[in-house]
């Protein structure tokens, strides 16, 4: 086991810059999710941490060994590829011995280590088999049992569920985590999917554009993302936003409708500001009220525990999240009010967060 | 280190074929060049003089090789025209699945494995009204007068090498045309008959586009293929009868082989080096500003 | 609808086999006069099939003439040839599929190059430079120039087959302990087998035609190769075609078992660099 420290990492490829100053330090047993949109670099740097990239100007530490210049076989890590990278000449057993083979491990010693990690996975009866003859679980399986039979001082894994199906990849993403909780091994896993993010991690990594938005807990990112990016990222269904501007304590919005600005939360006169609201922090009320808004049903998408509703309102399309079947129907008029406590206000102009 | 050791690797794979090149062909070919400007024969053993242009003079006073041009023009576009049309039209016909498929493909493409020279004596012999049954036929569909042998009349002696080389080089195109055909995404013709487009206009609006960057790419490479190709005519025509199918590349052989004047061989496999690398030139030109008209 | 499919199926049927036709109707031809007795050869010269079949030219040439060593020089030439490109470009070719390096475009370009120009230039230059060294009249001399001229072809060819193996496949096995050398043979040539037999076989078939070189740099029995033997009977007092023929056919079996072999293959490794552009 070991502890990942990334310092200064800066990468281009030609001119193009893919990732800008990226500091990190990633603790011994935890387990940390890059997450962002594809071209954010998350990827680029996991592949950086492999060696499977050069370091354009920075420093990449494994404990205290600096590992710029040390080569990928040299490091000690595994890796879980999006493609699962199986060796199709060879059968799972060799698949999963392989590693041992190059290290010229003594063979009771390699058998007793895949023997260990195929009955943890699930993968004894396969052993003989070559990965065409697998499904896509089982291949998942196998590329994870061949990264534990090393037993290696970090994983990393990049969108390792990303080609499976919707419920084989929420089962899988529980055994990664049972497996990680069995284990304790540092971690980093990289994936595109915020659900995977906010179920996996110790500390989620949100990146976009080559920078880090945001380091936290899953939690804290939900509760209090740092920025725009961050919020509209996280979260399913996506944060709502509105557009406004502060005029005399309120929040104007451009269709002229007012929000009432949070406690503790200091906004200068005139300055732009966006409100966000998550789905589910938005309330459907029986009538009019202190600060509720009359609108009209636009859309409903019923997800099966709960139902989004779609509305007009505030000059765009609001989504509100309810647990209450049959709460609207298309073209239905309705009042909605909005949790006031847990309102998040960005600057337009940084796109930060004030409160 | 490590940084040294990366950069250098791609040179290390790299290294023998680039030896090889560079020591079997390149160096040759300078030789060849310095060649041309000199008086190279190889039983004379005073002769290696610096003669300047003299072959070139020499040159351009020699009918023989004005004809070899023209007589190369003729050989090559007939051959890498008819070549394309057949490997084509061999190509759709078997991208379309059927049994016996493999089977077919298979023989349709052995013309290929058949060394050149022995195709060319093969076909000679099929010439020939003697041996061979091709002029009858030709006779007997009112083609000839008589049966002869169209490799002994001058006016007709081209196309005998000319059939030779389109039997045995259709498989070329064949083969990277099926090869084309078989990447083309299958849904793209799906989604155009759903959108009412008959066989042609699917033929004309997505096969001819998917294929037009290999079309050009292996019509320009085969053109100076044949261009130097002359195994055919040494061993059908040795360049007769009267020089009617001598082409610039059988002209060097005979220049350097049979007169053994290596001098003047290499400086007509310069020219026809010359004239080689800019029509190659032309077809990139005229391809680049086609692309940026589009 | 039904019967246009109909006339169109039989039509495409008959045009596949007109083509077999067309392409086997040559060989038939070679064979038949192998077959021929020298008394029938031009009596029944444009007959099908001779009215009396033997196989004396075969016997002839087995036994009485020198092909059973030009046989072997051109399996030994052609077969060393094949194994030693095929190595040689299966390194090049990966070169070119895997890694982004300054100098890969005049790498290309030069492998291009030297598709363009006249290879009868080559002729006079490497006889003088090969014929110092001892090397004319030599097998090793014909290997050496036929691995020169088939290693543009075969690198590009190989390459094709690498751009279709994922890359994700080294990079685990360099994560898991493996040098990229290392990863190269024992993970990516395993799995470029169709391309390596592909690339073996059109260059031995390449080797075993070759006829200009040969003619030029042999002059001897002993190094003779098949082509240049073959065209010895032309130039011979009298002309035996039937033995010539027969000889041919001979020459035939090699090349196109392995062209057979491997054709399927050759279809597969374009399409992959097709896939790529």
């Amino acid at each position: 086991m070991a502890s990942i420290t990334i310092q200064s990492i800066t990468k281009t490829f030609g001119t193009v810059p893919v990732l800008n100053d990226i500091d990190l330090s990633i603790a011994d047993g935890e387990f940390v999710v890059l997450v962002g949109p594809s071209g954010c670099g998350k990827s680029t740097l996991l592949r950086m941490i492999a060696g499977l990239e050069d370091i354009t100007a920075g420093e990449i530490r494994i404990d205290d060994r600096r590992i710029n210049e040390v080569a990928p076989k040299d490091r000690d890590i595994a890796m879980v590829f999006q493609s699962y990278a199986l060796y199709p000449h060879m059968t799972v057993a060799d698949n999963m011995s392989y590693s041992l083979k190059l290290r010229k491990t003594a063979r009771e010693k390699i058998t007793d280590a895949i023997g260990a990690a195929a009955g943890k996975l699930g993968l004894d009866p396969l052993l003989e088999r070559r990965p065409k003859a697998l499904s896509g679980g089982q291949r998942q399986r196998v590329a994870m049992g061949r990264a534990i039979v090393r037993h290696p001082k970090a994983f990393l894994f990049d969108e390792p569920l990303s080609n499976l199906d919707a419920r084989l990849r929420e089962q899988m993403r529980a055994e990664i985590k049972r497996l990680h909780k069995s284990i304790g091994a540092t971690s980093v896993y990289v994936t595109h999917d915020q659900i995977e993010a906010m179920t996996l991690a110790d500390r989620i990594v949100a990146m976009h554009g080559g920078i880090i938005q945001q380091v936290g807990n899953p939690l804290d990112l939900y509760d209090r993302p740092a920025n725009l990016f961050v919020a509209g990222f996280i979260g399913s269904p996506a944060m709502n936003f509105v557009e406004g501007h502060c005029r005399a304590g309120a929040i104007e919005t451009d269709d002229g409708s007012k929000i009432a600005v949070p406690d503790g939360v200091h906004l200068k006169d005139g300055q732009a500001v966006t409100v966000g609201v998550r789905p589910e922090h938005v309330r459907i009320v029986a009538g009019p009220e202190a600060g509720s808004y009359a609108a009209r049903v636009d859309l409903v998408e019923p997800t099966g525990f709960g139902t989004i509703v779609h509305v007009r309102l505030l000059g765009q399309d609001l989504k509100i999240y309810t647990l209450e079947r049959g709460a609207a129907e298309v073209g239905q008029p309705l009042h909605i009010a909005l949790d006031g406590a847990r309102l998040h206000i960005f600057d337009r102009e940084t796109t930060n967060r004030i409160g | 280190m490590q940084k040294i050791a990366t950069r250098l690797e791609p040179w290390l794979y790299s290294a023998p074929v680039l030896i090889l090149i560079v020591a079997i062909m390149l160096v040759p070919l300078a030789l060849g060049v310095s060649y041309a400007f000199r008086d190279i024969r190889l039983l004379n053993p005073f002769s290696g003089a610096f003669v300047g242009f003299k072959h070139f003079r020499e040159l351009a006073g020699d009918g023989a090789f004005r004809g070899a041009l023209v007589n190369t023009l003729w050989w090559t576009f007939s051959s890498v025209i008819l070549q394309f049309l057949f490997g084509l039209i061999l190509a759709l016909l078997l991208n379309r699945p059927f049994k016996g498929r493999a089977l077919a493909q298979a023989l349709c493409f052995l013309p290929w494995a058949v060394p050149s020279f022995l195709s060319g004596l093969d076909w000679a012999w099929m010439f020939n009204p003697v041996v061979g049954p091709i002029p009858h036929w030709l006779y007997a569909l009112g083609i000839l007068s008589e049966p002869s042998n169209i490799l002994s009349d001058p006016e007709t002696a081209m196309w005998g090498p000319i059939v030779a080389n389109v039997w045995w080089g259709i498989p070329f195109f064949a083969i990277t045309m099926l090869a084309a055909l078989q990447a083309i995404p299958k849904d793209l013709y799906e989604a155009a008959e759903i959108d009412g487009a008959g066989p042609i206009e699917r033929f004309r609006s997505i096969t001819v586009p998917f294929l037009a960057p290999t079309m050009a790419i292996s019509i320009l490479l085969r053109t100076v293929w044949i261009a130097n190709f002359a195994d055919l005519i040494i061993v059908m025509t040795n360049g007769g009868p009267a020089d009617r199918t001598q082409i610039v590349a059988s002209y060097i052989f005979t220049q350097a082989f049979r007169r053994l004047d290596f001098g003047y061989a290499s400086a007509i496999a310069l020219v026809l080096l010359v004239l080689l690398l800019a029509y190659s030139m032309l077809i990139v030109v005229l391809r680049q500003t086609m692309l940026t008209r589009h | 609808m039904t019967r246009k499919r109909i006339v169109l199926t039989v039509l495409h049927r008959l045009a596949v086999l007109a083509y077999v036709a067309f392409a086997l109707f040559p060989l038939f031809w070679l064979l038949k006069v192998s077959v021929t007795p020298t008394s029938l050869l031009y009596t029944e010269g444009i007959r099908l099939w001779p009215s009396q079949a033997s196989l004396e030219h075969y016997r002839f040439v087995l036994t009485h003439s020198s092909f059973p060593t030009f046989f072997l020089n051109s399996t030994i030439v052609s077969g060393a040839t094949a194994v030693i490109v095929t190595i040689v470009a299966s390194l090049a070719g990966y070169a070119m599929s895997r890694f982004v390096f300054r100098g890969k475009y005049w790498i290309v370009g030069l492998l291009l190059l030297t598709q363009m120009f006249p290879l009868v230039m080559l002729i006079a230059p490497m006889f003088k430079m090969l014929s110092p060294l001892g090397l004319t009249n030599s097998l090793t001399g014909l290997v050496i120039v036929y691995v020169a001229f088939n290693v543009p072809f075969a690198t590009f060819l190989m390459q094709s087959f690498f751009d279709g193996i994922p890359k994700d496949l080294e990079d685990a096995a360099m994560i898991d302990g493996a040098t990229r050398f290392t990863a190269f043979r024992q993970i990516v040539l395993p799995l470029t087998l169709p391309g390596i037999a592909a690339t073996l076989g059109f260059v031995f078939t390449a080797a075993w035609s070759e006829l200009l070189f040969a003619l030029m740099l042999i002059s001897g029995n002993q190094a003779t190769t098949f082509p240049v033997g073959l065209l010895s009977f032309v130039s011979k007092f009298s002309v035996d075609f039937g033995q010539m023929m027969a000889a041919g056919v001979l020459a035939l079996i090699p090349a196109c078992l392995f062209f057979l072999l491997i054709q399927r293959y050759l279809v597969q490794g374009l399409t992959a660099g097709a896939v790529k552009g």
